[in-house]
């Protein structure tokens, strides 16, 4: 059971997305501003493909809780074909929202999540991703949207911090970091709330 | 210094921090990314270390008896099977008395085969010899490895120390965690000068060989000695660890423990988990406490006991079976160690979180809503049993 004061999202995404390394760098970003987090993906038989699950706890205070989360304020789903395989809403509250890789609305969406009242937030992080970087990788944009919708960080600080933590990640490969702030900015203007 | 790290990623650093002369290396889950941030720092010059990859885990653990044994420092990083591979060389390592410094990322055993957390692994090894100090989270997952050489090498004990964290649910989790300055890791880690060494040319000697029985038992007192002088130096090591950080570590941490009625004995991770289900118990009135053990070997069974002496229910928590038929392993210990209370609380086993399965406040709090029931009532029920499982009726 968290506090008021966390704000917790669960990722589902398949093996080789990169939703496990968006949740990491989430974590690392929203430290880098001073938040306690935690970021930490659930392992099952591990292979390309299979349905993963990754987990961020954010927070003014450090969290001891080292459960998965449950009961999540935000769902973000890197890939569309896992709404036909897993509860992606189950246990999401009421007051949250869920986040979906897809180029269809929001609107078209709520009608495959059965009966979801909440929010619905889509983005297509595919036709961004290949557009900015050249080829699929929908983590970046599905993070880009996970912050604008959340409000987790501030978008300005965000987009700053990111573009440190890229520098350290990619110190061997520095032409990408260009495309990826642009994919990032690009997927904050396009997410649908709906 | 700040920072943001997983667990096994601080480990790594607070390795690359230490510099040792050697590090066996042999990748298993969940702890293959400690040698494999390791290799980046030694290719990338960043330490000194001599970098041995080898074929498995007995090699592995053998380089470091060799190495150690010849007067360098070693380190090693394992898991799961890898451990139980290193079963032979842990009593060697323990028995020679080379203080090597092992991180052990606990995995269940096979089998079934299963990738995530337990503590079969480490529990398993629990009669080796070696020390066992356990990390709640990252933090103590670098500050416990820091401490572990000081302790190890220290005249007193000379033997080897590993230091234990959870599998995924540290290792792969990134937190917060405050590092510190490279130059305050390496005073407060000193120089390693052993006594003797094969390679000191003043007193030749021989490692590891034949010992009969005239000799064999007495070579034990001594080892079990040093197991018990251990204690004392892990609490000097802790003290001046907190000189250089600000944090504190005893062999084991109390948590709102003052006025406890009902409290839990566990390890690891789940002792943050269970922190959060205290607070909300002490929100409702309920005079809740934890113990998180630390060190597990030396055991430190008279201070638990005073620990414990003021409350009316316990329940020890093992993430490890033990197949025993009457508990896990740290049950045992601590039973054993309230045995000599005049008034002893009531005492229950509760096995959970093997192989991975997750353990959530809720959990916590079913169990201390059993202590609350046995210390009104009395009636204790079964005293051993499996929490979270499907096979059969749950019993808290």
């Amino acid at each position: 059971m968290a506090s008021n004061d966390m704000v917790e999202i669960r990722w589902h995404g398949r093996g080789g997305q990169g939703a496990k390394s968006a949740c990491l760098l989430l974590a690392d970003v929203a430290g880098l501003e001073g938040k306690f987090v935690q970021g930490f993906p659930e392992y099952g038989p591990e292979r390309m493909g299979a349905p993963i699950t990754a987990y961020n706890r954010i927070s003014e205070k450090r969290c001891s809780i080292h459960s998965n989360i449950y009961y999540p304020d935000y769902v973000v789903v890197v890939d569309e074909s896992l709404l036909d395989n897993v509860d992606v809403t189950g246990g999401l509250k009421e007051g949250g929202a869920i986040i979906i890789n897809t180029p269809c609305s929001p609107q078209e969406m709520r009608l495959r999540l059965g009966g979801w009242s909440g929010k619905v937030c889509t983005l297509d992080a595919r036709r961004i991703s290949e557009e900015t970087l050249g080829r699929n990788f929908p983590n970046t944009p599905m993070l880009a949207a996970a912050v604008k919708v959340s409000g987790v960080l501030e978008t300005e600080r965000f987009l700053a911090h990111i573009e440190e933590s890229f520098k350290h990640k990619f110190a061997d490969k520095p032409q990408v970091i260009e495309g990826n702030m642009a994919t990032l900015k690009k997927s904050m203007d396009e997410v649908q709330v709906g | 210094m700040s920072s943001r790290l997983s667990g096994n990623e601080a480990v790594a650093y607070a390795m690359k921090q230490i510099n040792p002369d050697v590090m066996g290396a042999f990748p298993i889950t969940p702890s293959t990314e400690i040698p494999e941030y390791f290799a980046q720092y030694a290719a990338n010059g960043e330490v000194d270390t001599e970098f041995v990859t080898v074929e498995s885990e007995h090699s592995s653990m053998s380089v470091c008896i060799a190495a150690q044994a010849a007067g360098a420092r070693s380190v090693c990083a394992t898991s799961s099977c890898g451990l139980a591979l290193m079963y032979e060389l842990l009593y060697v390592a323990a028995s020679c008395r080379l203080p090597i410094a092992l991180a052990c990322v606990n995995r269940a055993l096979s089998g079934p085969i299963n990738i995530n957390n337990d503590h079969s692994d480490s529990m398993g090894a629990r009669d080796s010899g070696w020390i066992q100090i356990y990390a709640e989270n990252n933090q103590e997952a670098y500050d416990n490895f820091l401490m572990a050489m000081p302790i190890g090498e220290h005249l007193s004990v000379r033997l080897p120390v590993m230091t234990c964290m959870d599998g995924f649910i540290t290792s792969h989790a990134v937190e917060n965690i405050e590092l510190l300055e490279t130059e305050a890791v390496r005073r407060f880690i000193g120089e390693y000068n052993p006594e003797n060494y094969l390679l000191k040319k003043e007193n030749p000697l021989a490692v590891g060989p034949y010992d009969v029985s005239p000799y064999y038992m007495e070579h034990k007192v001594l080892e079990a000695e040093a197991m018990k002088a251990a204690k004392t130096r892990i609490l000097e090591v802790a003290a001046d660890f907190e000189k250089i950080s600000g944090r504190r570590y005893g062999l084991f941490e109390e948590y709102r423990m003052e006025d406890a009625e009902l409290a839990l004995v566990l390890i690891g991770s789940s002792a943050g988990t269970a922190k959060a289900a205290v607070d909300k118990l002490r929100e409702a009135g309920v005079k809740a406490g934890l113990v998180k053990i630390r060190v597990f070997r030396p055991f430190p069974g008279e201070e638990l006991a005073r620990a414990l002496a003021g409350t009316r229910a316990v329940a020890v928590m093992d993430k490890s079976e033990g197949f025993s038929a009457s508990g896990g392993p740290l049950f045992a210990e601590t039973r054993s160690a309230l045995y000599d209370l005049q008034e002893r609380p009531y005492m229950i086993n509760i096995v959970y979180g093997l192989g991975g399965r997750d353990v959530k406040t809720e959990d916590i709090e079913k169990v201390f809503a059993r202590l609350a029931a046995i210390a009104a009532t009395g009636e204790v029920g079964p005293l051993y049993t499996h929490m979270g499982q499907r096979s059969r009726e749950e019993i808290a």
